[in-house]
């Protein structure tokens, strides 16, 4: 019951935030000093040529007036036609979010999976020489932003010693005839491991990018918190029963320790999908942000209106995920009422 | 407990001095930029494209970190690339820091209605991923170092008006703020006053993580080409070009990558050592 009470009442918020979204969009992109119209056309276009394509763009009509038309097309799927490419917003969208989601993805896991052995091996070697060591590691992983990392692993991995690569989504001479845009989940049901070891070695450098700081948060935060647990009787108790230290950690302490993590966790993979934008371009991978900076320097409004509308979606979608996620790891939550 | 503190103590001083050091000497790099850099940043010669640093062999005398595939001197453009960078740092990061840190000031010694409206915007800054926030008023104010700043000043100020909202209510509640009022001082003369000075190491810290995130943010758009026109040196568009040319010049890509680093580890470092120096709990 409480379940389904938080479902409803974040689905109703995500909506209303949604909206909020595609309003603020919306109004500030069309207060744009400079005529994104009068920028598509040569140089000696008369007005009667500008007038005429700002009516198709619909440009011509009152800001609430465009507002009311594009949120009647949104709703039939229609997000408008892009400026600089000519086609529409919404196909053009939809076809790069799957990359960017798989990548999203692939880095969230590398970040749980090296966070998350961090904070063991912290926690197991506690108040050692290897704890300190990781405090050091964690600190310096934060320190520096993923555009960095991307820098440093190219040059280490692309330049000093080349064995992965460092640009593009997938071996252009590999031939897949895939039906949909998720390479990688298709490969897998597909079992072709050709194809999976290409787009993982693709992947690897950008998603390492991605996920090195946000390791470093989590092997702090779980960390403390798996430290905190080691305290409590209940983990004692599970000692004297003459559990070995691994045991008792991932048995005992992991389970109530990693409640807090997982909620930072939510609010920093929003980060991180933001952070695909300047890694995409980095690592020229063919997703939604390396063609959200193409939009902006095209200043393709309708484009970068679908993008923005689009990433928002998606953070408030993984909010929503991790919101539920807590009430069901929660035992004090999932009883309630 | 005594040598833990020690050990505590004992790499911080090493920390702060270094990145100290290295932004002094950054700092007056780029302001006698034309005295340091031994050629005309912007001079190309095609005869003299891709020469590698001085160590090499095929190297040119004179281009000691080598050049670019149009012959331009990348010590030089480093060198003059620090000072864009420094500016938007500095620019920025003061800016920034003066509107959030005022807006946290009257939040949270003033409360009442000015903290209600102040505290709802933070909320609402919060729940937008900066992210979308940077694309968005790019792609409004358009390309240039003037919506650089303007875009970090528009995103960041939270970061200051949250941290010294919660630092200015609890020196709010102390007795030598109630003593200040009772000995007949207005408040705004107590806040700045006696708040202001003790919330200061704070700003000065939160200051200097906020220039080094100044430092990234230029040379992120500067390498996406929306920074400054194409013509002035900076980091960013130097390892743009220089990752393009990886395989064949190595060099056009690493020693502004070097600095960009080194640069955003000691702002980072020194925000970081500044913050636990300040740290009265630490202390």
């Amino acid at each position: 019951m409480a379940l389904l009470r938080t479902f409803l009442l974040r689905l109703v918020t995500t909506i209303i935030t949604l909206f909020g979204v595609a309003v603020i969009v919306f109004v500030v992109i069309r207060v744009v000093p400079g005529n994104p119209i009068a920028m598509m056309l040569p140089p000696g276009a008369t007005e009667d040529d500008i007038a005429q394509l700002q009516a198709l763009y619909g440009f011509d009509k009152s800001i609430l007036e465009q507002f009311i038309i594009w949120l009647s097309g949104v709703v039939q799927g229609d997000f408008g036609t892009s400026i600089s490419t000519r086609q529409p917003v919404a196909g053009l969208v939809l076809n790069r979010l799957p990359a960017t989601l798989e990548l999203s993805i692939i880095s969230l896991i590398f970040a749980v999976l090296m966070g998350g052995t961090m904070a063991l091996l912290g926690t197991r070697y506690r108040d050692g020489k290897a704890e300190g060591v990781i405090d050091v590691i964690a600190g310096m992983a934060l320190s520096i932003p993923d555009f960095l990392w991307g820098l440093i692993l190219i040059l280490l991995f692309g330049v000093l010693w080349p064995v992965f690569h460092i640009s593009g989504r997938i071996s252009p001479a590999l031939n897949i005839d895939f039906s949909t845009q998720f390479y990688l989940f298709e490969a897998i049901l597909r079992l072709r491991f050709d194809v999976i070891y290409d787009l993982i070695g693709h992947m690897l450098m950008p998603a390492l990018a991605l996920a090195i700081p946000l390791a470093a948060i989590i092997a702090q935060l779980l960390k403390q918190s798996l430290k905190e647990t080691m305290h409590l009787d209940y983990v004692t108790l599970a000692r004297t029963k003459g559990y070995s230290e691994g045991k008792v950690i991932t048995r005992e302490a992991l389970p109530n320790a990693v409640l807090p993590t997982l909620t930072l966790v939510g609010v920093q993979f929003t980060f991180l999908i933001g952070g695909t934008v300047i890694i995409e371009r980095l690592f020229s991978y063919e997703g939604l942000g390396n063609m959200a900076i193409d939009a902006v320097i095209n200043r393709d409004l309708p484009l970068i209106q679908g993008i923005v509308i689009l990433f928002a979606l998606l953070f408030t979608l993984v909010n929503l995920t991790v919101d539920i996620l807590y009430v069901v790891l929660n035992p004090r939550l999932r009883n309630a009422r | 407990m005594q040598d833990e503190r020690g050990a505590l103590k004992r790499p911080l001083g090493l920390r702060l001095w270094l990145s100290g050091s290295w932004l002094t000497l950054l700092f007056f790099a780029a302001l006698f930029a034309p005295l340091i850099a031994p050629k005309d940043p912007l001079m190309q010669d095609l005869f003299l494209g891709r020469m590698p640093p001085f160590w090499e062999s095929g190297a040119e005398p004179g281009f000691w970190l080598g050049t670019d595939s149009l012959g331009r001197d990348v010590l030089s453009r480093i060198v003059y690339g620090a000072r864009l960078t420094l500016i938007v740092a500095f620019v920025a990061g003061v800016l920034t820091c003066i509107i959030g840190a005022t807006l946290g000031l009257i939040a949270g010694y003033y409360r009442g209605w000015a903290d209600r409206i102040i505290s709802r915007f933070v909320d609402i800054w919060m729940a937008f991923p900066p992210i979308l926030f940077a694309i968005l008023l790019i792609a409004v104010l358009g390309p240039g170092l003037f919506s650089i700043i303007i875009a970090i000043i528009i995103i960041d100020w939270t970061r200051f008006a949250r941290v010294i909202r919660a630092e200015a209510m609890s020196q709010g509640a102390m007795d030598y703020v109630a003593s200040a009022q009772v000995a007949g001082r207005t408040k705004l003369d107590t806040m700045l006053s006696e708040i202001l000075p003790n919330v200061l190491p704070t700003i000065i810290a939160l200051l200097t993580l906020e220039m080094g995130i100044g430092v990234i943010v230029e040379a992120i758009l500067s390498f996406v080409n929306l920074s400054i026109s194409t013509d002035s040196p900076t980091w960013g568009g130097m390892i743009s070009e220089g990752r393009t040319s990886i395989h064949q010049a190595w060099w056009v890509l690493v020693f502004p990558l070097i600095t960009l680093f080194l640069t955003v580890l000691s702002f980072s470092q020194l925000g970081e050592g500044l913050k636990d120096r300040f740290d009265p709990v630490l202390r």
